[in-house]
């Protein structure tokens, strides 16, 4: 069957989302991730964006947080300010599943999407937060989305932007930030979790002719492998669902 | 309607009177809508200089400002449009050249900034940003912060709850409060009072408006204030928070506008290459900025059949048809 790497790692992504689940998403292939997941796996689950719209129907991709794609048969449109309360609220936040991205990640899923370099003189310059450092701040699971680099997945981040583990099983405790944490960290060579004893980064799956030595190759840090099997591939229906429902005009596939 | 409520003004006026020099600006909208572009080339028209701009995540305006000379200093947590520009040229290049110093933020820290500031207290708590660099690393110093009373000696506090443990929680992240010079939103429905009606998001608009000296509105339709008052619930802000009406139609272009127009994918992609290149990006400012009089003069420019291509279709808000690829 012919699938691209995209393809493969949005329905990855979209595996991992489950009915109930608040699916926090950001631009590109993370809310199509969450557009998958609607129509082929999770029909309950509920799109939301920091931007204050909640269960948009998303009849056309939107190509930003704020398009106004997103704000068409929403349940509520609001603001900011509604956003990242509900994901700092301990009834519903709980639910938050948060889909983000980064230019690097180190071992306990710690994320920098601010600058390469000194952070007052840096030799590149990404966006920044927005909100992912809220979201990771608060919700109960994340899933993080990675090129598989050496100069991303890094031993030391140049920049700690959104926290994951931060230093170990008692590290969220320790700086004050509620439970929760990345879950899953999907690649274009496979997809790892996280260890539940030592919040270090492990590899549970391979991509179809991908091997757990060439992973490695690919990062600056070691990670445990032993338990690493190899990924399903997309069915036909996931395919069709996410080619013709999810973007039909290929704007991020 | 009594003339002394009247605070309609044409758009040079209202920017020459209330953005000066160096003032603090904040502007609405988010990434690629209802930025209030209109007023955004007018100040960079005007040549505004060494502005200390405010923003959560108002991309394509901030990024103009910045690329238009006008910006000295940003407080900000997210510089980018989305697909169009992942992270923002102009603001990238100013960074990296070190010609505008940053200070970082969360949306959610930016946002709860400029709520302190319209409620008139000086800070709130989050537990954003715990243990991360948003606390560690700052781009003000602490020496510039000191010298400058318009900016809190901290960036933000982290504190041990005062409430012992209440709500589950031991530690706080206290941000400071916000209130800009000036703030311009653009909005779908103004009265010549200054009554508000936005569509769609609000963003974070109603905040940054309300934590504001002076407060500016730009809008589609400028209405007699009967109509706003028929149906006050649709209502957002209202006009005591008002000092300059301006009827801009399009004015958040290229940005969209929730039910009236989309953003214009042709601006959007031809600004993302020009911005790349100094001299590119100079000839871009002088076609679609400092060529014009106004900003109808830009929509003259671009062409009755692009404006038609953005026009929403009633059904949805947003121009389905649209060419995006």
């Amino acid at each position: 069957m012919d699938y691209t790497l995209k393809e493969l790692m949005t329905i990855c992504a979209a595996r991992e989302i489950k009915n109930g689940d608040i699916v926090f998403c950001g631009t590109g292939i993370s809310m199509l991730a969450a557009m998958a997941a609607k129509n082929i796996n999770a029909p309950q689950s509920v799109i939301f964006f920091e931007t204050g719209a909640i269960d948009s129907q998303l009849a056309h991709i939107p190509l930003a947080v704020a398009d106004s794609r997103i704000m068409f048969h929403t349940s509520a449109n609001g603001g900011l300010m509604d956003a990242f309360c509900t994901m700092q609220n301990p009834f519903v936040g709980q639910r938050v599943v948060g889909i983000l991205g980064a230019a690097q990640i180190d071992i306990y899923g710690n994320l920098n999407s601010t600058v390469i370099g000194e952070y007052t003189a840096p030799e590149v310059r990404f966006s920044g937060s927005g909100g992912a450092c809220d979201v990771a701040s608060f919700v109960s699971r994340s899933i993080i989305f990675m090129k598989m680099e050496k100069r991303k997945f890094k031993n030391k981040l140049d920049y700690l932007t959104s926290p994951g583990y931060l230093d170990g099983p008692e590290g969220r405790k320790k700086a004050g930030l509620p439970p929760g944490g990345p879950d899953k960290v999907i690649t274009d060579m496979g997809v790892m979790g996280f260890d539940p004893d030592t919040r270090q980064m492990i590899l549970l799956g391979c991509f179809p002719g991908i091997t757990p030595e060439q992973i490695l190759d690919h990062m600056e840090f070691e990670i445990r492998t032993d338990r690493a099997v190899e990924i399903d591939v997309p069915t036909q229906t996931e395919l069709t669902l996410l080619r013709e429902k999810c973007d039909p005009h290929g704007l991020i596939l | 309607m009594q003339k002394t409520n009247d605070k309609t003004m044409d758009l040079e006026k209202a920017i020459s009177k209330y953005v000066t020099d160096g003032c603090h600006l904040s502007i609405g909208g988010f990434t690629l809508n209802r930025n209030p572009m209109a007023a955004v080339h007018e100040i960079i028209r005007q040549r505004k200089k060494n502005l200390h701009v405010y923003a959560h995540s108002n991309g394509q305006g901030v990024d103009e400002l910045i690329g238009g000379g006008c910006v000295s200093r940003l407080e900000i947590a997210y510089g980018g449009t989305g697909k169009f520009m992942s992270t923002c040229i102009r603001f990238r290049k100013a960074v990296e050249e070190q010609t505008l110093m940053v200070e970082d933020y969360s949306n959610f820290q930016m946002t709860l900034r400029f709520l302190a500031g319209a409620m008139g207290v000086p800070f709130l708590p989050t537990r954003s940003s715990l243990g991360t660099d948003i606390i560690e690393k700052w781009g003000f110093s602490k020496s510039f912060r000191k010298e400058n009373p318009r900016i809190p000696d901290e960036k933000l506090v982290v504190m041990d709850n005062p409430f012992d443990g209440w709500c589950d929680t031991q530690k706080v992240v206290l941000v400071p409060a916000i209130n800009p010079d000036v703030t311009i939103i653009h909005v779908q429905t103004a009265d010549v009072r200054g009554n508000c009606r936005m569509e769609g998001l609000t963003f974070a608009d109603v905040e940054q408006a309300k934590a504001s000296r002076v407060l500016i509105i730009t809008c589609e339709d400028l209405v007699a204030e009967d109509y706003l008052k028929t149906e006050p619930d649709r209502n957002q802000i209202p006009f005591i928070h008002a000092t300059a009406v301006v009827k801009v139609p399009f004015g958040a272009y290229p940005t969209a506008c929730f039910r009236y127009y989309d953003y214009d994918p042709v601006y959007m992609k031809a600004y993302a290459r020009a911005a790349h290149d100094d001299a590119a990006y100079q000839d871009f400012l002088a076609e679609m900025v400092f060529q014009h009089k106004t900003h109808a003069d830009l929509l003259d420019h671009v062409g009755r059949h692009r404006l038609e291509s953005i026009l929403a279709d009633r059904s949805c808000g947003y121009a389905k048809d649209l060419d995006r690829k």
